[in-house]
């Protein structure tokens, strides 16, 4: 039943997919299964994109198709899935950078693969991760930057956090334009990620290493 | 309608010629000895020869884009560098005579804060309005167009700039919405409804926005073409000289921002090609007047949303080159040699992007794999680049002069390459551009 909705959002068709997933609400449809079936429309996409066969505008379309979906799904749920079973994440971009649609993307990918994200925003100081870990306690810390100027930041949010006694606490993940291992080594991250799905996989293995 | 930007015309090279040799002579420039202007012509030489592809030039010239590093570097901040003209001249000459890179970059992209000041800028946010003070200005993603908007730009992109756009990025020209529709200003009638908006007093304030901002822009390009004249006298030609962008990008990065624009290659593909398409001959004309005033033949041309992960291959040859490769190919009718800063990886790009005509345009990379670029765009374009940020931010120069090694017996090979950076320096420990910059210039020398 839900197959041509898989097939509308993992083929990028937004108008099918959308007046597909409305037939099946008003059919009376049970929403988890419509929301099911948008996970592992996702997950496809996902494995697309790691395929090299999809890129960043099927990642961003993807999302706003899901975005729709859960629009309308929204007032028939008390309450939807949270993700807190498969672990949670706190990402933020840092200090001094205010850039954030690579941030965005993960934040989205993390969210429709069902973990708990906490996203502080743009250009954030070290305190404010320190804070954030010891009031959501995360599994995950991401931090995101594109300029340069990020590298000192994210050296010193590390920092910060180990100095707070929080490091063995978290695993810390680095991502953005510039970013490379030399980068990750200079900041004293956990690891580092070239694109969203990268950063993902990094999440997955850690709660699935930790949990 | 004729079909344009798609062939180069014949007179293109006698036009290159022309202005290299106008590059060259370097005339106006105040030159301190004959040394300098020697200095200044050999360097110049360098470059035409790597970018013409005719014969290796006697070494490989060494370009790195300074971006915002002499301010770090001379210990200002970037609000000293955008308010005070002369701060920002003296980090500028200090940077370029410690480093002695083969080309000079014009402070151009320091822009004057009090003209943003003045005019409420809001696409971006700059030191003390945003950012703090030791931070370099950055791009605030909106959609500053919207997507049902695509018609009216392109009916008349300029009317939709001054009535739509600019009243929406600039605070202090909102009143700009009144501003009248100039083709029907043809007959008589029509004189009186021309001029009212400009009684209006809120429109006379916008004038006199505009008024101030171009009294401070003109003193600020003075002190711009000062410290130009003090550094180019000493024997450095100006790396670019103007500046324009990939239409894909001006509607991508400025007008609809990222998240929208990829949608729109979804939603809205005939307008976004059509839009694309419609902006060609601005960009180029952009450029062409830069570069006729400054003497130079290479504008500078940031690419950005057509990157490796930002699109597909088909999105790519759908949406960002056709408009792309027209806007390069005016450019070179007009004996121009754009000088396309690819920046981010353009390693799926490299066979499409080699359909340029030999020997006229300069591709910069970042990180692209140069050893395929050389093999592939490297046989008709002049290549440039690609020291990494991260090994220049936390390498050492040990590492840096390993790279550089590297770098330059592989794209270096035969000529057609301009040693540079990745992209703009800020960041970078100042002993590796100096090792980077020192041990190009002697092991680039061909024999």
């Amino acid at each position: 039943m839900t197959e041509s909705l898989v097939r509308a959002l993992v083929e990028m068709q937004e108008d099918e997919a959308l007046r597909r997933a409305k037939e099946l609400l008003d059919q009376g449809s049970d929403p988890m299964t419509v929301l099911e079936a948008c996970s592992s429309a996702m997950e496809e996409v996902g494995e697309r994109f790691e395929k090299g066969e999809y890129f960043l505008p099927h990642l961003m379309m993807a999302g706003e198709m899901l975005r729709q979906i859960s629009e309308m799904i929204k007032p028939m749920v008390r309450e939807s899935r949270s993700g807190v079973g498969r672990g949670r994440v706190l990402i933020g971009t840092v200090k001094g950078d205010i850039h954030d649609i690579g941030k965005n993307i993960v934040v989205f990918l993390l969210e429709a693969n069902g973990f708990e994200v906490r996203d502080i925003g743009i250009d954030q100081p070290a305190e404010k991760f320190v804070e954030a870990i010891r009031e959501f306690r995360p599994r995950v810390v991401g931090m995101s930057g594109l300029l340069t100027l990020a590298f000192d930041s994210m050296k010193k949010t590390v920092q910060t956090i180990e100095e707070a006694g929080l490091r063995n606490e978290v695993r810390i993940m680095i991502g953005g334009g510039q970013i490379t291992e030399k980068v990750r080594e200079y900041t004293g991250a956990d690891a580092w990620g070239p694109d969203a799905i990268a950063g993902l996989k990094l999440v997955r293995q850690w709660t699935e290493r930790t949990a | 309608m004729k079909a344009r930007f798609v062939e180069v015309s014949p007179s293109a090279g006698e036009k290159q010629e022309e202005r290299f040799n106008l590059w060259l002579k370097g005339e106006g420039i105040p030159f301190v000895d004959d040394g300098a202007k020697a200095a200044y012509q050999e360097r110049v030489a360098l470059l035409k020869d790597a970018i013409q592809l005719r014969k290796p030039p006697a070494r490989v010239p060494v370009c790195p884009s300074a971006g915002f590093f002499p301010m770090q570097y001379a210990g200002i901040t970037m609000l000293d560098a955008m308010y005070d003209y002369r701060a920002l001249g003296k980090a500028w000459e200090v940077y370029h005579k410690d480093m002695a890179p083969d080309a000079y970059n014009s402070p151009t992209t320091i822009v004057p804060g009090r003209v943003l000041d003045i005019l409420d800028l809001k696409l971006y946010q700059w030191p003390g309005h945003g950012v703090s003070e030791e931070r370099e200005y950055q791009y605030v993603e909106d959609e500053y167009m919207k997507a049902e908007e695509y018609q009216d730009l392109i009916d008349d992109p300029t009317a939709f700039f001054i009535n739509v756009y600019f009243p929406r990025v600039f605070g202090s020209l909102k009143p700009l919405t009144t501003f009248p529709l100039l083709p029907p200003v043809n007959e008589i009638p029509l004189v009186p409804p021309m001029a009212m908006p400009f009684g209006a007093e809120n429109m006379k304030a916008a004038m006199d926005s505009l008024k101030t901002a171009g009294e401070e822009a003109l003193r600020w390009r003075g002190a711009v073409k000062e410290i130009g004249e003090r550094i180019m006298g000493g024997g450095y030609p100006a790396f670019s000289g103007g500046f324009t962008k990939a239409p894909f990008d001006v509607i991508g990065d400025s007008l609809r921002g990222t998240k929208a624009v990829m949608l729109d290659m979804f939603r809205r593909q005939d307008e976004l090609k059509e839009a694309c398409e419609r902006l060609i001959p601005s960009m180029i004309k952009c450029a062409v007047a830069a570069c006729r005033a400054s003497g130079h033949i290479m504008p500078f041309i940031p690419l950005h949303k057509g990157a490796d992960g930002f699109m597909s291959q088909e999105q790519f040859s759908t949406f960002y080159w056709p408009s792309l490769r027209k806007l390069i190919v005016g450019l070179i009718d007009e004996g121009l040699v754009p000088q396309l800063f690819a920046e981010g990886g353009y390693n799926s790009r490299l066979e499409i992007i080699s359909d340029v005509p030999k020997g006229k345009v300069v591709w910069w990379f970042d990180r692209t794999d140069m050893k395929r670029a050389k093999e592939t765009v490297g046989q008709a374009a002049c290549l440039a680049g690609n020291v990494p940020l991260d090994l220049l931010c936390t390498g050492t120069p040990d590492e840096v002069i390993d790279y550089c090694r590297e770098l330059i017996d592989v794209a270096g090979r035969d000529g057609g390459f301009i040693l540079s950076s990745g992209a703009g320096i800020q960041g970078s420990k100042p002993e590796n551009i100096k090792a980077m910059i020192d041990f190009s210039k002697e092991y680039g020398v061909y024999h």
